[in-house]
C-alpha cells in the first residue's frame, strides 16, 4: 500500500502538485522540512513583471521572453499552462478571492512604496491597484517593526507610473494603544481579528482621513478570519481597505500555506512535516523510493510510482555548492546545469548579474529533470519550483507564477500518464 | 564533531526568516517569551560562559515545534534546551522543578499511599498549599496514582503462547504509576495482532529532568533505560512506545539535546524506537493489521501533539482511525495544548499554558460527543482539566474497536 505519488517540498509548488495529485486521486505523500516560501512572501502569483522591461500584459510577452531564453522554465510552459494554473489556484482557495488574469499586470504599492507589477492577487491586495490613480493613505501601526508608511508614501510619490496616472500617496500613523512595544505581523493579524481593537484603530483612524482616500494597512488583516476582519473595517471606515505586503513572516502568504495544506489533507493527502528526505533509491532511469530520516536513527525508504521534486533552490539547500565548485542536487543528486565554469564563479557585488543564481535543474517539456547530455534522467521523477535553473524570479518577478505552474504542470503530466 | 558543537552550530543556518516565530504557540500569547528566532538563533550568539543575558529563555516551553517547522534544519528547540540548562544551573533550580521533573521517584512514593495521596491532590487546601510553598498552579492538571502499578499487572499477565512475533513495549512512568489501562490496553491490541509483549524492567526516560534543565540526573535516567532496552535492539526487536514525548526522547531528544550521540546503546535503541501509531500503520500497510474492527458510533477531536510531530511520521493515529467504521474524527489544527509536559503545572506559566491551548479547549468541547484522543498523556490530562471531557490514548480507541474491552 505504498503511495502512488511522492512530492518532496511543502511551498507553493510543492503543495499545489501535492493537492492536484491527491484531488485526481492518486494516494500522495507530501514530505517537508518545513514550509516554504508560502511564509515569507506575499502571495500574489506574479507570473512575469519585467523581461527586462516592465510587462503590461504577461500573455502577450510569455511567448517571446521563453523563445529568447531557451533554458528558462518558461520555455517548458506554456502560457496556456500557467493561465489554467491560476485559474485552478482561484477555484482552489476562494477565501483568498483571487483576482486578475494573464492578460493584464496589475501594479501594487510595495512595503518600501515601489509599484510591483503582478497577475493574479488576493482581491484584498488588488484594491490597491495603482494604474488608475488615486488617493491612498498608508496606515503605519506604532508597534509593527520594519513597516515605514512615511518611507513608503514618499517613494510611491516618486514612482515611475503609467503616463497620466498621478498617486497622491500620505503616511498616517497609529498609535494602537494596547499593543505591546514589539508585535510581529502575526501578533497583529489576531489583534485584528477582534473586534474591539478594530473598532480602537477605525476611531483613531477616521478623523485623520481625507475625502476620497483608499487606506493601505500592512498585510495584518486577520489570519484565520481574514474576510471578514477586511470587510468589518472597510464598513468602519467607509471606504477601500487594502493590504500592502510586510517583511516575514508573510501573514498573507500563510493565509495560502493553510488553504493549500487543508485542501491537502481533505483530498486525502499524507502530510510528513519535519521529515528529511535523506536521499533515494533509483536504477534503470527509475526512481524506487526517497528514503525519509525522521526523529528515529534509521532511515525509511517510501516507494511509489512518481516523484516531484520540489526542494527549492539554493537558499533552500535544496542545491549546494561543495569547496570544489561543484554544485548538487540534494536528494536525487540530479545534474544542476548553468553552473558557471571557472573563476571567478560570482561578481563583486550582490545585485550584479550572478550566473550562478540561474544554476538549477533542467527539465524537459513534462518538466523531468535531464542529465549533462540532455536526456530524461529518471522517467518517474519530475522538477518543480525554484530547483528549476535558468530563471531568476527576484530580477524578472516570476516566483510564484513560476512555482505555481511548475508544480500544477509537474502534477499534471502525472495525473496524465496515469490515466 | 561533537553533538552540542553540530547542536550550537545550526544557529549559522538561521536566515532570520522567522517561520519558527509564526508557529511558536508562546510566543504567540504572551510578549514574556520573545519568540524562538530571537532567543534561539540571535541571543545564543551573546551567551558566554559567564550567563545568558536575559531570562526570557524560561518562558521557552520545549514544545520543538520551531525545530519541526524549521526549513533550515537550525536545532532551535535544542540550542535553547541546552541554554536554558545553562542559565538554571547558574541562577539555581527551584526545589519544584527538581520534584515534579522525577515522574518515577512520585510514582513509588504515591503507589502505595495512592488512596491518600489521591485525596491530598484532589484536596482544594493542599492544592492551595501546593501552590503556595512549591508555585505548582492549584488548577493546574495533577495525575492520580492508579495504586496498582502496569509492572505488577502485566507479571501476572500470561504471555501470549502461540505467537510468531514478538515486540518490546516501552510503557513510560506515567502507564506505570497513573494510567496502566494505556498499557493494558496497549498489550491488547499487540496481542491481538499476534505480537507476544516483552515488558523489560525500566525506569523514567529521564525527560522531564531534561526540560527542567536537570541535565545530569536525566543523562543518567536515560542512559540506564537505553541499557535496558539495548539488547532486544540488538537482536532485532522493535520498541513500541505509547508515551509519545518519551519516545521521542529515545529516538533523538536525548542523544541531541543531552549530548549523547556517542552513546551506542541509545543509537541502537532509537534505530527500533516506534510511536505505537506509527508501528500499527506500518504494520497496516504491509497488510499485517488485522482489520476486524466494529463500528464505534462517535465524533472524536484529535490532537497531534508537539512532541508527536516531532517525530516526523505525520500523522498516523488519523489514518488508524479511518479503518475504524462509524468513528468520526476531526484533526484539531491548534499547534499546542500548553501544558509541554511540565510548563502548564508551574504558577507563572499556568495562565501562558491555558491561553496556548484554549483554541484547542474550545474545538474539543465543540466536536466531542463522548471523548478527545490524543497521544501524549500530559496533554491528555490537560484537555481533561480544561473542558471536563475525558481524553483517551488512540490505542483505546483501536482496543474499543477491535472489541478487546
Amino acid at each position: 500500500m505504498s503511495p502512488d505519488a511522492v512530492v518532496v517540498g511543502a511551498g507553493l509548488a510543492g503543495l499545489a502538485a501535492g493537492v492536484r495529485l491527491a484531488q485526481a486521486g492518486l494516494r500522495t505523500t507530501l514530505v517537508a522540512k518545513g514550509p516554504g516560501a508560502t511564509h515569507l512572501a506575499p502571495p500574489t502569483i506574479d507570473v512575469l513583471g519585467y523581461a527586462p522591461d516592465l510587462v503590461e500584459c504577461p500573455a502577450a510577452a510569455l511567448a517571446s521572453f521563453a523563445a529568447e531564453r531557451p533554458d528558462h522554465p518558461y520555455a517548458r510552459l506554456p502560457a496556456y499552462t500557467v493561465a489554467a494554473s491560476a485559474e485552478w489556484l482561484r477555484a482552489l482557495v476562494p477565501s483568498l478571492a483571487y483576482v486578475g488574469t494573464i492578460e493584464e499586470n496589475l501594479l501594487l504599492p510595495t512595503g518600501v512604496g515601489v509599484p510591483k507589477p503582478s497577475a493574479f492577487v488576493p482581491e484584498a491586495m488588488a484594491v490597491g491597484d495603482l494604474r488608475s490613480g488615486g488617493r491612498f493613505a498608508f496606515a503605519g501601526l506604532r508597534a509593527l517593526k520594519d513597516f515605514y508608511p512615511r518611507l513608503l508614501a514618499e517613494n510611491l510619490s516618486q514612482a515611475k507610473l503609467p503616463t497620466g496616472v498621478t498617486v497622491d500617496a500620505r503616511a498616517v500613523q497609529l498609535t494602537d494603544p494596547g499593543a505591546e512595544a514589539d508585535v510581529s505581523p502575526l501578533g497583529y493579524a489576531r489583534m485584528f481579528e477582534d473586534q474591539e481593537f478594530r473598532s480602537v484603530v477605525a476611531a483613531e483612524l477616521l478623523p485623520k482621513l481625507e475625502p476620497g482616500e483608499s487606506v493601505g494597512f500592512p498585510s495584518v488583516l486577520g489570519l484565520h478570519k481574514h474576510r471578514t476582519t477586511w470587510f468589518d473595517l472597510q464598513d468602519r471606515l467607509g471606504r477601500p481597505v487594502f493590504e500592502v505586503p510586510t517583511l516575514p513572516p508573510s501573514v498573507a502568504g500563510i493565509r495560502l500555506f493553510h488553504a493549500l495544506r487543508d485542501a491537502f489533507v481533505l483530498a486525502g493527502g499524507r502530510l510528513l512535516m519535519g521529515s528529511t528526505a535523506a536521499g533515494a533509491e533509483t536504477n534503470d532511469g527509475v526512481v524506487r523510493n526517497v528514503v525519509i530520516q525522521s526523529a528515529a536513527a534509521r532511515t525509511t525508504p517510501i516507494e511509489a510510482k512518481s516523484f516531484v521534486l520540489a526542494t527549492g533552490g539554493f537558499a533552500e539547500g535544496a542545491l549546494f555548492l561543495d569547496s570544489y565548485g561543484e554544485v548538487h542536487e540534494s536528494v536525487f543528486g540530479l545534474a544542476v546545469s548553468g553552473v558557471p565554469a571557472g573563476e571567478p564563479r560570482f561578481a563583486p557585488r550582490y545585485f550584479d548579474d550572478q550566473p550562478m543564481a540561474r544554476a538549477g535543474i533542467s527539465v524537459d517539456e513534462r518538466l523531468r529533470p535531464l542529465d549533462l547530455e540532455g536526456n530524461v534522467a529518471f522517467r518517474n521523477l519530475f522538477a518543480a519550483g525554484a530547483a528549476l535553473g535558468g530563471a531568476e524570479p527576484w530580477r524578472e518577478l516570476s516566483g510564484n507564477g513560476l512555482a505555481l505552474a511548475s508544480g500544477f504542470a509537474a502534477a499534471s503530466a502525472i495525473v496524465e500518464g496515469v490515466s | 564533531m561533537d553533538t552540542m558543537e553540530w547542536v550550537r552550530g545550526s544557529l549559522d543556518h538561521c536566515v532570520k526568516c522567522t517561520i519558527c516565530e509564526t508557529f511558536c504557540p508562546v510566543s504567540n500569547v504572551t510578549p514574556l517569551f520573545p519568540g524562538p528566532k530571537y532567543v534561539g538563533p540571535q541571543l545564543e550568539r551573546f551567551r558566554t560562559h559567564d550567563g545568558s543575558p536575559d531570562a526570557s529563555l524560561d518562558y521557552c516551553s520545549g514544545c520543538g515545534i520551531c525545530t519541526t517547522v524549521c526549513p533550515q534544519g537550525v536545532k532551535i528547540a535544542e540550542i535553547n534546551s541546552q541554554a536554558r540548562a545553562k542559565m538554571k544551573a547558574q541562577r539555581g533550580i527551584p526545589l519544584r522543578d527538581r520534584i515534579i521533573a522525577r515522574p518515577s521517584a512520585m510514582g513509588r512514593v504515591g503507589t502505595p499511599l495512592a488512596p491518600i495521596a489521591n485525596f491530598f491532590l484532589e484536596n482544594r487546601t493542599f492544592r492551595w498549599l501546593l501552590e503556595r510553598t512549591l508555585r505548582v498552579h492549584r488548577k493546574a492538571p495533577m495525575p492520580l496514582f492508579a495504586g496498582r502499578t502496569f509492572q505488577s499487572w502485566v507479571r501476572r499477565h500470561p504471555p501470549l503462547t502461540q505467537a510468531t512475533k514478538a515486540i518490546v513495549y516501552f510503557h513510560g512512568c506515567s502507564a506505570n504509576h497513573f494510567e496502566p489501562r494505556v498499557g493494558q490496553m496497549a498489550v491488547a491490541v499487540l496481542e491481538h495482532n499476534g505480537y507476544r509483549v516483552i515488558v523489560p524492567r525500566q525506569d523514567c526516560c529521564g525527560l522531564p529532568l531534561q526540560s527542567n534543565g536537570l541535565f545530569d540526573d536525566a543523562r543518567r535516567y536515560v542512559r540506564e533505560l537505553a541499557e535496558r532496552l539495548e539488547p532486544y535492539a540488538r537482536r532485532g526487536y522493535d520498541i513500541v512506545a505509547t508515551s509519545t514525548s518519551c519516545g521521542l526522547m529515545l529516538k533523538r531528544e536525548a542523544r541531541e539535546i543531552l549530548e549523547l550521540e556517542d552513546d551506542e546503546d541509545l543509537r541502537t535503541v532509537s534505530a527500533h524506537m516506534f510511536d505505537i501509531c506509527e508501528f500499527l500503520l506500518d504494520l497496516h500497510e504491509r497488510g499485517a493489521l488485522r482489520t476486524d474492527f466494529q463500528p464505534l458510533d462517535m465524533r472524536v477531536p484529535y490532537h497531534a501533539p508537539c512532541q508527536q510531530r516531532g517525530h516526523g511520521i505525520g500523522k498516523p493515529a488519523l489514518e488508524l482511525f479511518d479503518l475504524i467504521p462509524g468513528l468520526e474524527v476531526v484533526d484539531s489544527d491548534v499547534e499546542c495544548c500548553g501544558v509541554a509536559g511540565t510548563y502548564g503545572l508551574k504558577t507563572e506559566k499556568y495562565d501562558i499554558a491555558m491561553e496556548v491551548g484554549a483554541p484547542l479547549f474550545r474545538q474539543v468541547t465543540e466536536v466531542a460527543t463522548e471523548v478527545a484522543a490524543c497521544d501524549s498523556e500530559t496533554c491528555r490530562w490537560q484537555i481533561t482539566r480544561a473542558t471536563g471531557i475525558p481524553s483517551v490514548h488512540p490505542v483505546e480507541l483501536l482496543y474499543r474497536a477491535y472489541g478487546l474491552s
